[in-house]
């Protein structure tokens, strides 16, 4: 008797199961055996017996959890025997840097698990990787027809442009701290801005462990080691979101209020953060992105994990695609 | 358009006062006529383009979008305008057009009718980014929700030519759109408008909230805060020699037309400023007394009014205060020499259509919170307090009057359903319909819903309630949520009255989150009978 196809990978609310492995992708309780796909803290979770990530990862989930205890790398591209005949490996997901897509083979079926991806590029992470499969598990963090990322070199212009327009304030440029803050700082020295960038102290270590990972930074320095408040004006600070309207930012001149999140397309989104610059810069994929991913892997089945699965189940419909929402808890909107 | 459309991104974007100003102010000057003035009336709601509503527009988008795509859109941004505006397809050969002014944006919108403007309404969608069809269609379907309201408008426009804001209020509600005379006085260095024979609006006089002060009798006088619309009752006579009489709501809104009776029963010119109330018995007593706020619903919000309604509900006013009296303008006068004007002038005034808001005398003010204690059984209010010695100042000065509120009443609800907010509580689950249970919770009653609420909880506790509607969702209709019944509120509300729109059978008149009872059992809230017997009908 032949098991029914797939029935060896099974979602469950707390994490996508796979079952002749005894193993858990990006589950949100601890387990033995957890397969992460990045650092971010929803899909990164302590606890679990053995981890298994790209190195990068590993390295943002030690610094997080202070241990790499049952740590066990993977690189891009090596496929690991995880036992009961399933093979994982790790691809590039363009999401931040360590971030993976998970392609699992058993019994001749190939499914991947996106984790968060996007298709834009990043020069602080590997590109998104194209991989055929037959169960394409994909992420819906911004899965409605309204989320358009716009090319961020405008974006980053535009925060430009506010520095010369409020030469004696200061702007506070809140960004995740994992990905995005590294990103938007990469950015600004791809365009050209080689001053000091001044970092909220949340900010330091993550940036660190990013140059050690090769990405080049430039000049930052702590807001606690500027010189003085004046010293600030006309400087670019970045802030986690939740310190945008603590009172952490009290000691900045005037500081004009900016978010780098792709939740800044709608308006009031932003009026609710007290957002007075919405940067719409994101590290997830954005429904074109979404959409035309589902298209170029062309799966079998796809199955939508986190986010507006609605939306996204609603255009798989519409195109004659078959696919199903999976009811995962515990990943968040998180401030991207 | 581009202008104006960059002016209302900015003006969202802005949380400081000062800054909206900033920008407002910078706008009016460098705009052209008549441009700045149609954006003066978007910004103070005083644009109506009856053939475009949201309606259209979300035909409009069906036409184009898959509607459950659009639903979910929708649901997400929480608002049309918006949705509409992100999600329109950007035409794909767009051939460079000069831009689009403000006047000639309104034009097009005031020739559109009901069966062209599908027809039209694209082509200007086509002509403007995602930012300019954001505007447009703020514009075409009013109001802005750009955190602007019409006071702080008026205020840019005074700091932006350098005039007085108050002298601007007056001239106000007497001009039209695009303000050209307004313009042309404030900006233009010409002469100021001449309104002498217009029976126009006065800006109220408003009240803060006395919260837990005591105040000198000596000083204040206290009257009831009678419980139906404040109204300013106008005559004035124009130029062929004849008077005219308007009535005006608070907000300045032209009322005439929804109380006929009242347009030629003032033998004087004046401007009188009341309580609007239909005759019964509910507030004031038997004789010469006035129905519950319920009975005066029926008559609002009517543009035509029926032999029946004016025999059934017949409309007077309970005067406060006089600002103008036969050409005397009064409102620098203090209080009590107002006072003794109005009383002067009642006799004069007819007893079918007026009466006087009688002053609640007290020998100090413990004795004045004792009578204001026992005004639930009269359906009433609460109290003002004025300032004797105070002028008539438009807006709310502090210190001078005071508005104290009889504390509310309290009933405890479950929580049974939610829906999403909208504008700056977009995605959070912040309207909560509640209800009571309709016999013993524990021999198997059943919960009715009794009211709805959005409002009395901090931010903190918004999230906290946005996190439980999603945690014990049971079923999902569209935008609203049924939750678990698990959540007890304690709700406040001011009265209520019987109705047959709701299953219960009640109303409550301003409900509001006292407290969120996280603590406290379900089967612990109150009951419907408990409820109905507040009802005061």
């Amino acid at each position: 008797m032949t098991a029914p196809p797939f029935s060896w990978i099974r979602p469950e609310p707390w994490g996508i199961h796979i079952v002749p492995a005894d193993a858990w992708v990006d589950p949100s309780r601890p387990v033995p055996r957890a397969l992460v796909t990045h650092g971010h803290a929803d899909h990164a979770r302590g606890g679990h017996g053995i981890t298994i990530a790209t190195p990068a990862t590993l390295a943002i989930m030690e610094l997080r959890y202070q241990t790499r205890e049952g740590a066990s790398p993977a690189e891009y591209g090596e496929s690991l025997d995880i036992g009961g005949g399933v093979t994982a490996t790790w691809l590039p997901a363009g999401h931040v840097l360590g971030s993976a897509q998970i392609l699992l083979e058993h019994a001749g079926e190939r499914v991947i698990i996106t984790g968060d991806y996007k298709r834009a590029p990043d020069p602080t992470c590997e590109a998104f990787a194209v991989t055929p499969c037959d169960i394409f598990i994909t992420e819906a963090t911004f899965g409605l027809p309204l989320f358009t990322h716009p090319p961020i070199g405008e974006e980053i212009a535009k925060l430009l442009d506010a520095r010369v327009e409020n030469p004696d304030s200061c702007i506070l440029v809140g960004a995740y701290a994992l990905g995005k803050a590294q990103r938007v700082i990469a950015e600004l020295r791809a365009a050209g801005h080689t001053e000091t960038i001044w970092l909220h102290g949340a900010m330091e270590a993550m940036c660190r462990l990013y140059e050690e990972h090769g990405v080049v930074l430039g000049d930052l320095r702590l807001v606690s080691d500027a010189p003085s408040k004046d010293a600030m004006r006309g400087q670019i600070v970045v802030a986690p979101p939740s310190a945008l309207n603590d009172r952490w930012s009290r000691r900045l001149p005037e500081p004009v209020t900016a978010m780098a999140s792709g939740w800044m397309r709608v308006r009031q989104r932003a009026r609710q953060r007290g957002v007075e610059l919405p940067l719409v810069i994101s590290d997830h994929a954005d429904w074109g992105e979404l959409t035309r991913t589902i298209g170029e892997v062309n799966p079998a089945e796809t199955w939508i994990t986190h986010g507006r699965e609605e939306a996204l189940l609603r255009w798989c419909e519409l195109n004659q695609r078959r696919a199903r929402a999976l009811a995962l808890v515990g990943y968040e909107d998180e401030d991207d | 358009m581009e202008e104006f459309a960059a002016l209302l991104d900015a003006l969202v974007y802005t949380t400081s006062r000062n800054r909206k100003l900033a920008l407002i102010a910078a706008y009016l000057r460098q705009a052209p006529d008549p441009d700045r003035g149609w954006a003066l009336a978007a910004l103070t709601d005083g644009l109506d383009f009856p053939a475009v509503k949201s309606a259209t527009i979300r035909g409009l988008m069906m036409e184009r979008v898959d509607p459950v795509l659009w639903a979910l859109s929708r649901d997400f941004v929480g608002d049309t305008a918006e949705t509409a505006s992100l999600l329109w397809p950007e035409p794909q050969d767009a051939q460079p057009q000069p831009p689009l002014s403000l006047v000639a944006v309104v034009e097009r919108l005031s020739a559109l009718t009901r069966t062209s403007a599908p027809r039209e309404l694209p082509a200007l969608f086509d002509r403007l980014d995602a930012r300019g069809r954001y505007a447009l269609i703020k514009l075409a379907t009013g109001g802005m929700r750009v955190g602007v309201s019409a006071r702080l408008a008026k205020t840019a426009f005074a700091q932006a030519f350098g005039v007085a804001v108050e002298e601007v209020e007056e001239y106000w509600h007497a001009l039209a759109p695009p303000y050209a005379e307004l313009f042309a006085w404030a900006a233009g260095g010409g002469p100021a408008p001449d309104l002498a024979h217009t029976p126009r609006f006065r800006p109220f006089m408003l009240a803060h909230p006395l919260e837990d002060g005591v105040v000198d009798l000596a000083d204040y006088a206290a009257e009831w805060k009678w419980d139906g619309i404040r109204v300013q009752l106008v005559r004035a006579t124009n130029h062929e020699g004849r008077g005219e009489t308007r009535v005006y709501s608070r907000s300045g809104d032209d009322i005439s037309a929804t109380f006929p009776e009242l347009l030629d029963v003032l033998p004087m010119d004046a401007v009188l400023d009341g309580e609007l109330l239909v005759r019964g018995s509910a507030q004031g007593g038997e004789a010469g007394g006035a129905a519950s706020f319920n009975a005066l619903q029926q008559r609002l919000g009517r543009k035509t009014v029926s032999k029946a309604m004016l025999r059934d509900y017949p409309a007077f006013v309970r005067l406060y205060d006089v600002l103008l009296l036969e050409g005397e303008d009064w409102r620098e006068a203090p209080w009590k020499s107002r006072r003794a004007t109005l009383e002067a002038v009642m006799p004069l005034l007819p007893a079918s259509h007026f009466d006087l808001s009688q002053l609640v005398e007290a020998e100090n003010f413990e004795a004045l919170a004792r009578i204001r204690d026992s005004a639930r059984d009269e359906a009433i209010e609460g109290l003002m307090l004025k300032h004797r010695d105070s002028p008539y100042i438009a807006g709310r000065k502090v210190a001078l009057w005071y508005k104290w509120k009889r504390d509310p009443l309290l009933v405890d609800c479950v929580v049974m359903y939610a829906q999403r907010g909208s504008g700056k509580r977009s995605s959070f689950y912040s309207d909560y319909t509640f209800g009571c249970w309709d016999g013993d919770p524990d021999a198997g009653a059943e919960l009715l819903p009794v009211g709805k609420a959005y409002s009395g909880f901090t931010d903190e506790e918004l999230k906290k309630l946005d996190r439980f509607v999603r945690q014990n969702t049971l079923n999902k209709f569209g935008p609203v949520r049924e939750v678990a019944r698990s959540l007890v509120f304690e709700v406040a509300f001011d009265s209520v009255h019987a109705s047959k729109r709701h299953k219960s059978g009640l109303a409550m008149r301003f409900p509001r989150i006292h407290r969120i009872r996280w603590d406290k059992p379900a089967h612990e809230a109150d009951r419907i009978a408990s409820l109905r017997a507040l009802i005061k009908d």
